[in-house]
């Protein structure tokens, strides 16, 4: 169990962030860039000190500045797979995997002969002997995780540790990682900016925005009801704030309002709705839909086999932090859509969503 | 087949072809001139004179004691300015360099006055045990490391600043003591940048002339280096400070030429 309560003031970055983990969890930290994730491993492996907080492992005190206790990265149970993996370029496969038992005391020929065991382990018993250089990236990740493992932490770090790889085998790496991160029965906290090896590799998400926690949960949560915008465009999600007025009706922030199928709690609202959900048309609807609007086409943007239609219009997404960027509903629809219905810049159009399509949740 | 591809995808400018062959002949017509006098019939006789012969060995013993003693030191050093703060770190690393800017002349009197029989060290160190640095083979390694081990520590510093500390993060979360993480992690590291300061130390120290006939004199047999020897013979024995010119390039040559670029380029 990791207890961790950090207070980190690191240049521009205020970090002041709790996370625990429990054995056998995955904790996935996600967050844009330079929001502090890295340093939280940072102090979790003793590379950064703390400022404030405490930092606790199976009720071992490792860091807290207030009783003066600080344990030495080389003192703790901990295991980091680093980005870009580090693997030492001087070193064979074998006598990096080999290392840390070596500096932890253990002989020559028992620590090579365990450190050949954990190549077998992760599949390059055949590599043994070659250096770093000569790896290939899903090589080196592997020896990575052995070297990582070898000395049997109780806690394993991974950072950014499919970030160096490209977009084709990184699928691939992905599947292995999940399997080596099964095997290991301890803590595991993996520092990802990309939402798809979290939501793999994860049982929980702790999101990191400029050094504060805003979300955290069980993937399958955070997926469903994101509470930043950050989290919404990372899962795809439109997320609209509102307030909630009687039982099924949300004023939106935006102007607009929209009935709900679920009974609402009271007060400060976000709703939540998927791009695919929001149907587009070229005139008023007919028929019985209760959340139909005018809008206007903003942009279109081709996705895969998908266009997503940006539309301005009082149903939208909740303000926009920064400047330039407009306050927008996504809305989803085939390329056989925007033919048939004309959908350029400038359009005029209406657009509707099912109450039992929107998810809402207390902000 | 390769040499012309390769001639013909580093073409240099037009412009930059005389001047670098003018500044190849000044470096090579001096050798050219050497050899031209070289008493070749003789040459066999020269180089087992006494004269040479103690000159060659106190010039290799002494550079490369030297050159041992400035890694000793150096290294250590080196790590100290480019790893750690502390105040004054900027004028320490002044002193450091000292002795590369300033003529070995100055530096053989400063030493003098540290270590020489009336010096500020050497006067008690003389008193209490009768050793004496000046005119020994000591004091020629002393004058020599004096000299040759600012290139050692600039260059590993230098290396050690363009390292990637990631790295020793990373053996040190493998449970490496600092100065296990030191010796397997960051000295292989910067391997190439000790080996370049060592073969700068080294050549500096081959080449000592100043500090050397300052501090430690020049007494055949005891602290007469080549520089030294070759110096004295032009004034006596032409054909002999010809033989000792050419046996030094020789020696130098014979410890450059296997060096491969990245060595020398750290």
């Amino acid at each position: 169990m990791l207890r961790a309560d950090i207070g980190v003031q690191l240049g521009d970055l205020d970090l002041a962030a709790a996370i625990d983990a429990g054995d056998g969890e995955v904790v996935a930290l996600l967050g844009p860039n330079g929001a502090g994730k890295t340093t939280v491993l940072r102090v979790v492996a003793g590379l950064q000190p703390l400022d404030r907080g405490r930092v606790e492992l199976g009720g071992r005190v490792l860091d807290d500045p207030a009783t003066g206790t600080f344990v030495p990265p080389a003192g703790r149970p901990v295991g980091v797979v680093f980005q870009d993996h580090l693997l030492f370029p001087h070193m064979s496969a074998l006598d990096n995997v080999a290392f840390g038992l070596r500096a932890r005391g253990v002989g020559k020929v028992d620590a090579r002969s365990r450190a050949a065991r954990w190549l077998d382990r992760v599949g390059l018993a055949d590599r043994a002997d070659a250096r770093p250089g000569a790896l290939s990236g899903g090589q080196s990740q592997r020896v990575a995780v052995a070297r990582a493992l070898a000395t049997e932490p109780q806690v394993l770090l991974l950072d950014e540790p499919l970030a160096a790889v490209d977009a084709r085998t990184r699928v691939h790496m992905r599947a292995e990682l999940r399997r080596h991160l099964t095997t290991f029965a301890g803590v595991r906290l993996l520092v990802t900016h990309d939402p798809v090896d979290a939501l793999v590799l994860a049982d929980r998400l702790v999101v990191i925005e400029a050094g504060r926690v805003t979300q955290h949960g069980t993937t399958s949560e955070v997926a469903r009801r994101p509470r930043s915008r950050y989290v919404a465009q990372l899962v795809g999600l439109n997320l609209l704030h509102g307030t909630a007025v009687g039982e099924h009706d949300v004023r939106l922030s935006s102007g607009g309002h929209l009935v709900v199928a679920d009974p609402l709690p009271a007060g400060e609202v976000a709703v939540a709705v998927r791009p695919q959900a929001v149907t587009v048309h070229r005139r008023r609807p007919e028929g019985s839909a209760r959340n139909a609007w005018e809008a206007r086409v903003v942009d279109l943007e081709a996705d895969h086999d998908r266009v997503r239609v940006q539309l301005a219009g009082p149903v939208a997404a909740a303000p926009a932090t920064g400047p330039g960027d407009p306050a927008v509903l996504v809305a989803e629809v085939t390329p056989g859509a925007v033919a048939e219905l004309g959908l350029a810049p400038g359009a005029a159009v209406w657009a509707t969503v099912k109450a039992v399509d929107l998810a809402v949740y207390e902000r | 087949m390769t040499v012309r591809r390769r001639r013909a995808r580093t073409r240099p400018p037009a412009a930059l072809v005389p001047l670098a062959v003018i500044a190849l002949t000044f470096l090579v017509l001096p050798f050219v001139a050497l050899l031209q006098r070289a008493p070749w019939s003789s040459m066999g006789d020269l180089l087992g004179e006494p004269l040479v012969t103690d000159a060659l060995r106190l010039s290799v013993v002494s550079a490369l004691a030297a050159t041992g003693l400035s890694l000793l030191g150096g290294v250590p050093l080196a790590w100290v300015l480019a790893r750690t703060e502390f105040p004054g770190r900027a004028f320490v690393r002044a002193v450091v360099l000292l002795p590369m800017v300033l003529p070995p002349v100055v530096g053989g009197a400063a030493l003098l006055f540290a270590f020489g029989r009336r010096g500020l060290v050497g006067a008690p160190a003389y008193d209490g045990t009768g050793l004496l640095l000046p005119y020994s083979l000591a004091g020629v390694i002393a004058a020599n490391t004096f000299v040759a081990l600012p290139f050692l520590v600039v260059t590993v510093e230098a290396g050690l600043r363009t390292a990637d500390r990631r790295y020793e993060d990373a053996a040190a979360t493998l449970g490496a003591s600092r100065w296990t993480t030191f010796r397997r992690v960051t000295l292989p590291m910067v391997a190439p940048s000790v080996v370049a300061g060592a073969v700068l130390c080294w050549a500096r120290a081959l080449g000592e002339f100043g500090a050397t006939v300052t501090f430690a004199g020049n007494l055949q047999g005891r602290t007469q280096t080549m520089p030294l020897a070759v110096f004295l013979a032009l004034e006596s024995d032409r054909d002999a400070a010809i033989a000792l010119s050419l046996l030094l390039i020789a020696v130098s040559l014979a410890v450059l030429v296997p060096l491969r670029d990245r060595w020398l380029a750290a």
